[in-house]
């Protein structure tokens, strides 16, 4: 394998190259054995019978796989899922759309003081929750939208707008102003010329936005366990109560993590690559 | 587009967005503040304001001190190990290595999970049990002849904490590689290629000439890597739930906001929070934002 790596650049083969490459693959798999050791633990746990699971064998191969834990996890995990995807599905697609929104005017419609605002909105992408966890939820009950989803979604919307705004109006950056502008001298105003000319084109950014939004939503245990109840729980809480109780067996728990932890597995699979542009425009860089 | 007559339709298409925001943030950063000069306890409605007292008894509140220490602790081990380790990957991946989209992509994987399934998982792989009860990496520790890497995790005394950054790191150094990665590859070719032909050794491009490249990327890792750690939270109920020993601010501050109903010191920690990220944030913002005015 390294050989051939030598050979396309031209160079000598030297002893000294061939260990140079095997050190360099002994360190990436070294470190693919860090990443990985704790899912294979995961998934061989969760897969287990209960009469395997104690903890002198939990580093065994499977024997046999078990499905009933996934099962017991269901039971004690569905209701939860079923929550996260109602506060998910809406909280992305609206702080993707305010998003956009914010991102065409801040791109195309810059007025005195608009790189200002940027920046101001930026910082609520940075502050630590705690600082307005307090008034929040004073807030939130105020509004009569304490312990339900509703609540969340609202919170969830606010507190995506900067990175939001951040991602759509990097994207917009790089579309031509001619564009906006022939929309424009047509007669076109500011909201035709976005759901005309830019909306359609911003497929891209969305699937973008909408996976941060995603997995952040579905990956949030703060706002979650202050602003909800046992019934209206998100998966995150509902995981942190049955992995905190001693009754439940380890493979369960294990069972109850994947099932968790699968949806926005699945996207990152699936759509890892617009998963990571996210995260990059996560650092300012888009 | 200059036009006075043109900004109102922008204006308006922004402002719901703007108040809220305004009112979300800035707002109630002041709202909290407000909370922490006064001496309000959650159930009575009168409060009287009371300056910095809240301030000042926490610098003598024994609790606070853990939580600076272990706050201390935890950034050091974790951002230190994650920008290493970052840098390190992404340097290697860079070699023109077979099957670096499959490496990058398990690296990163972590990233897709919450804390909270960090925890859990790493609870269970970090258990401290001794003897025969021994468990987890320990158990392996112990069956691969590597004993001394056994130890006692989470509850070691006054290093707790390390234990805690190491999920933490498992979690983000993919992240951090990525970020790096990004940067390596925005190096023209041309430049590695040009100090190639001056003779300089692969080591001495890297530390010379990119590194120095690539600054500004290491700058937005220590800020991301910085603000997740000064707030971390979920990481540690996950593995360890309430206890003393590896108390944070973000964990006091919510004991005592919603289980003790002491708001004004609740209100007192997050501010602490808040100005120890904003020391470093605002001027990284300022200065990223205004370089990048187009």
């Amino acid at each position: 394998m390294s050989l051939e790596m030598v050979r396309e650049r031209k160079k000598p083969v030297t002893p000294a190259l061939v260990v140079g490459k095997t050190i360099q693959y002994g360190l990436l798999f070294f470190f693919l054995a860090f990443f990985l050791i704790p899912i294979y633990v995961v998934l061989v746990t969760s897969l287990k019978p209960l009469d395997q699971v104690s903890l002198q064998r939990m580093w065994e191969f499977l024997a046999a796989i078990d499905i009933a834990n996934y099962l017991l996890a269901w039971e004690k995990l569905g209701l939860y899922i079923g929550n996260s995807f109602l506060l998910v599905i809406p909280g992305a697609l609206l702080a993707a759309l305010l998003g956009s929104l914010n991102g065409y005017v801040l791109s195309k419609w810059k007025f005195r003081g608009s790189d200002l605002i940027f920046t101001l909105i930026l910082f609520g992408m940075f502050i630590p929750y705690q600082a307005i966890l307090i008034p929040l939820v004073q807030t939130v009950r105020e509004l009569g939208l304490y312990g339900g989803i509703p609540g969340l979604i609202l919170v969830h919307v606010i507190y995506g707008l900067p990175i939001m705004t951040l991602i759509f109006r990097n994207y917009y950056l790089a579309v031509p102003d001619e564009l906006v502008e022939a929309a424009l001298m047509d007669g076109s105003g500011i909201f035709k010329t976005y759901w005309q000319i830019i909306f359609p084109i911003s497929i891209p950014a969305f699937i973008v936005g909408i996976i941060w939004e995603f997995t952040s939503i579905w990956n949030d245990f703060l706002f979650a366990v202050v602003l909800t109840g046992p019934d209206s729980w998100p998966v995150t809480v509902a995981l942190n109560n049955i992995a905190g109780s001693q009754i439940v067996q380890w493979n369960v728990q294990m069972a109850a993590a994947v099932l968790a932890s699968l949806p926005t597995i699945i996207v990152y699979i699936f759509l890892g690559k617009y998963f990571l542009r996210g995260m990059l425009a996560g650092s300012l860089k888009g | 587009m200059k036009s006075l007559k043109r900004h109102w339709p922008a204006l308006a298409l922004l402002s719901p967005s703007l108040i809220v925001l305004a009112v979300f943030v800035y707002g109630f950063i002041g709202t909290n503040i407000q909370i922490s000069l006064t001496d309000e306890q959650g159930l009575n409605a009168d409060s009287n304001f009371i300056g910095f007292d809240n301030y000042l008894a926490l610098l003598d509140d024994p609790r606070f001190h853990i939580d600076v220490w272990n706050t201390g602790v935890f950034s050091v081990a974790f951002i230190g190990v994650s920008l290493f380790l970052g840098l390190g990957l992404a340097i290697l991946l860079d070699q023109k290595m077979k099957a670096e989209g499959f490496f990058r992509s398990i690296y990163l994987l972590p990233m897709a999970v919450s804390f909270i399934v960090t925890g859990v998982v790493w609870r269970w792989l970090m258990n401290p049990a001794e003897g025969s009860r021994m468990s987890g990496l320990n158990l392996l520790f112990d069956t691969l002849g590597l004993d001394f890497l056994v130890n006692q995790w989470h509850l070691t005394p006054t290093w707790g904490m390390l234990a805690i950054a190491l999920p933490a790191v498992w979690q983000m150094s993919g992240y951090t590689m990525a970020l790096f990665l990004a940067g390596l590859r925005s190096v023209p070719d041309e430049v590695k290629e040009a100090a190639r032909m001056d003779g300089a050794s692969e080591l001495a491009i890297y530390w010379r000439i990119i590194l120095p490249m690539i600054r500004p990327v290491a700058l937005s890792a220590v800020v991301i890597l910085g603000h997740i750690s000064l707030k971390v939270f979920d990481l540690i109920i996950a593995i360890a739930g309430k206890q003393l020993a590896l108390d944070v601010p973000a964990i006091y501050m919510w004991q005592t906001t919603f289980d003790a109903y002491n708001f004004a010191r609740g209100a007192t920690l997050a501010t602490y929070i808040l100005i120890s990220v904003a020391v470093f944030v605002i001027p990284y913002l300022y200065f990223t934002t205004r370089k990048d005015k187009v």
